[in-house]
């Protein structure tokens, strides 16, 4: 006979005044590595371009040395760009994991509920309207398109969390009121793209796509900002969140203030998505693989906030270094690679979940 | 029972009032004494031809649309046990999509009569590899099985942009394809897509009463001696010749495989033998009033009934969701 399995095995509890969390190694481990790596495909990715540059000219920039025309490869076009997709995915894939531990429901991202079709939009009719039919011109056309697609998203995130309050938020009708407000926002954009030029309608597509083409540091410092603020928030939100995927009698057992959680945690990731969206696009897949990437590499029982973020971001850097290099001259949008890269990675986890199972 | 047969007719009795207004309405208003005329004694007048040519096509291959999107989101939903299961969910749609863009980029084809095969092969070669990733030694379970479609779905989607973006022409093709309609399509669509969708709702009907034995588990269903791989596999050929027939004929429309089990499974209970057949009226009954209010909304011009059947269907749908306790799966 088999000895029974012993517990999970606890690093120990980590508190900060009234909020505790328990540190299990796994998950943990799963961080660390994954931001070593983040970090070794940004350096990559900054080194790599019609300027090439060493690994260890990055590092040599990065502290502060090297050339003048290296500083501006570097710090002016290079780095942003790197920034924007580590931040990018850090923000879907923290989203991500909100939404599934909340909704129960692995399929339950940004994408299903509505958020980054409401930014899509927000950004395609800017796009639409100022190119061939020209009623948006200047300035407005080009800063307008992130400003679009973030009130864009927000809204539609909002009308969503709106339309399924009654007397209370439930995971199930969420997702369903999701669905219907996506459905409108989806095939809006779709008519949207028909209604113009071929030219705008290419554009539209690349950013409906998701791309990290041509990002700066107007880019960056948003995105960057949310995450400084809502990363600690998501942490702190997180111990209730482990709570949530109780139903929800047993969940005001535990004592649990199940409406104002959820409203917090809810708000959060919706900004989260909305924000990544305004900088890149609804890059695809990243919210809903992440996640379930991080849940089954760290053996948790819902999505990891921490790990589902670096996945995310690991993510999206390797694929913009991968639609970079992949294609001889043509840039694909990064969007394009992440769903060719990360589907498959999550068929191979299913297969390999089948394999374990016949053990 | 009695009550199911009545409420049964009476949805009949609807989807035969909205056939006559779909025949008669649209960018030119046909009395029905008009409608009458061209039906049986035609002289080759405009109206004759404009119902004869276009609006009585078009109205067939609505209902067969409809009727195939309808039992097919509802054997989907039912397989999954997923309420959010459409064919978007399970990969269909995108599969479709990929081999139709595929056929446009590497071949060339243009026009309905070349896609249709493409997407049809498109969506049942998506839909068995969906299967099989999802599938467990025991069967698919209702996660993985959506798991695997989200996976193919994303991919297909991945590489359907990456085509468009790489050839212009292609892109102008397919931005007219994605956004799904009626309009345009003749008989010889109607006759290539029939015979599988027929055949699909043959399937159906057999997968029905297994279907109810799996909604209790695999587990119960297998005590219950349910020959459960079986029930999936008879599921997922019926579920991929409605659907790869519809999506084939009229594009990715979306939300009727969504929204009508819904409101069917409101009419009727869970039971998988009555709602097969409401969802597929209902399925029909939408799409018609979809695509005539597509046509008179925007006359001279038409709005496609993939765009209408969205805009209308989830005010709806989220009506819906909000009012009723709604019948879990």
């Amino acid at each position: 006979m088999k000895p029974a399995k012993t517990g999970p095995r606890d690093g120990g509890a980590v508190r900060i005044g009234a909020a505790s969390w328990r540190l299990r190694w796994r998950p943990a481990v799963v961080v660390a590595v994954g931001l070593v790596l983040v970090l070794f495909a940004g350096a990559l990715s900054i080194a790599f371009g019609d300027f090439p540059l060493g690994l260890g000219q990055v590092v040599d920039v990065l502290l502060g040395g090297g050339a003048r025309s290296q500083r501006f490869v570097v710090v002016d076009l290079r780095l942003p760009r790197a920034l924007t997709a580590v931040f990018v995915g850090a923000a879907l894939g923290l989203s991500g994991a909100i939404f599934q531990a909340i909704a129960r429901n692995p399929l339950a991202s940004p994408d299903i509920l509505g958020v980054t079709w409401g930014a899509g939009v927000g950004a395609v009719t800017v796009i639409t309207f100022a190119g061939s039919l020209g009623a948006v011109g200047g300035s407005l056309s080009t800063v307008g398109v992130p400003l679009a697609s973030l009130a864009g998203g927000l809204l539609a995130g909002l009308l969503v969390y709106g339309l399924a309050w009654r007397r209370g938020i439930e995971g199930f009708r969420l997702v369903l009121v999701g669905i219907g407000v996506s459905a409108v926002t989806g095939n809006l954009t779709h008519y949207l793209l028909t209604v113009g030029d071929v030219t705008d309608a290419a554009r539209a597509m690349v950013w409906i796509t998701g791309s990290l083409n041509g990002r700066g540091w107007e880019h960056v410092v948003p995105v960057g900002l949310a995450l400084a603020v809502l990363v600690p928030a998501a942490l702190v939100g997180n111990r209730q969140l482990g709570a949530l995927q109780f139903d929800d009698d047993t969940v005001r057992g535990l004592g649990v203030r199940l409406d104002g959680a959820r409203t917090a945690m809810l708000l959060l990731a919706v900004v989260l998505a909305a924000v990544a969206t305004a900088a890149a696009g609804p890059v695809a897949f990243v919210a809903l693989a992440s996640p379930q990437v991080a849940l089954r590499l760290a053996g948790t029982a819902t999505p990891p906030p921490l790990g589902s973020a670096v996945v995310g971001a690991l993510l999206v850097v390797a694929s913009d270094l991968v639609s970079r290099l992949a294609f001889g001259g043509i840039e694909l949008p990064v969007g394009v690679v992440t769903a060719v890269l990360g589907a498959p990675y999550l068929m191979y986890l299913l297969v390999r979940s089948r394999r374990e199972a016949r053990v | 029972m009695v009550l199911r047969t009545g409420r049964l007719l009476l949805l009949l009795g609807l989807l035969a009032v909205v056939v006559l207004g779909s025949v008669a309405l649209g960018a030119k208003d046909i009395p029905l004494t008009g409608v009458w005329h061209a039906l049986t004694t035609p002289t080759g007048s405009e109206d004759d031809l404009v119902v004869r040519g276009l609006r009585v096509p078009r109205t067939a291959l609505g209902v067969l649309a409809g009727v195939a999107l309808g039992v097919g989101g509802a054997l989907m939903q039912g397989h999954t046990r997923n309420p959010l299961a459409d064919p978007g969910v399970l990969g269909v749609t995108q599969g479709a999509a990929f081999a139709v863009v595929l056929s446009i980029f590497t071949l060339g084809v243009t026009g309905l009569h070349g896609y249709i095969w493409f997407a049809f092969a498109g969506a049942l070669v998506a839909s068995v590899v969906v299967f099989l990733l999802g599938s467990s030694r025991t069967g698919p379970t209702p996660v993985t099985l959506a798991l695997a479609g989200a996976a193919v779905s994303a991919l297909m989607h991945g590489l359907v942009s990456a085509l468009v973006l790489l050839d212009r022409q292609s892109l102008d093709a397919f931005r007219f394809w994605q956004v799904g309609g009626l309009a345009g399509r003749d008989l010889a669509v109607l006759w290539q897509v029939l015979p599988f969708v027929l055949v699909g709702l043959v399937l159906a009907a057999f997968n029905a009463g297994g279907l109810n034995a799996l909604a209790l588990g695999d587990e119960v269903a297998r005590s219950l001696g349910q020959r459960v791989v079986l029930t999936r596999v008879v599921g997922v050929a019926a579920i991929t010749l409605l659907v790869g027939g519809a999506v084939a004929a009229c594009g990715p429309i979306g939300f009727v495989g969504l929204v009508v089990p819904h409101v069917a499974r409101a009419m009727t209970g869970p039971d998988h033998r009555w709602l097969l057949p409401f969802s597929g009226v209902l399925g029909a009954v939408v799409l018609l009033v979809a695509d005539v209010v597509g046509r008179v909304v925007a006359r001279p011009g038409e709005l496609e009934v993939g765009i209408v059947m969205a805009l209308l269907g989830a005010p709806f749908f989220i009506a819906l969701v909000r009012r009723r306790r709604l019948v879990r799966l």
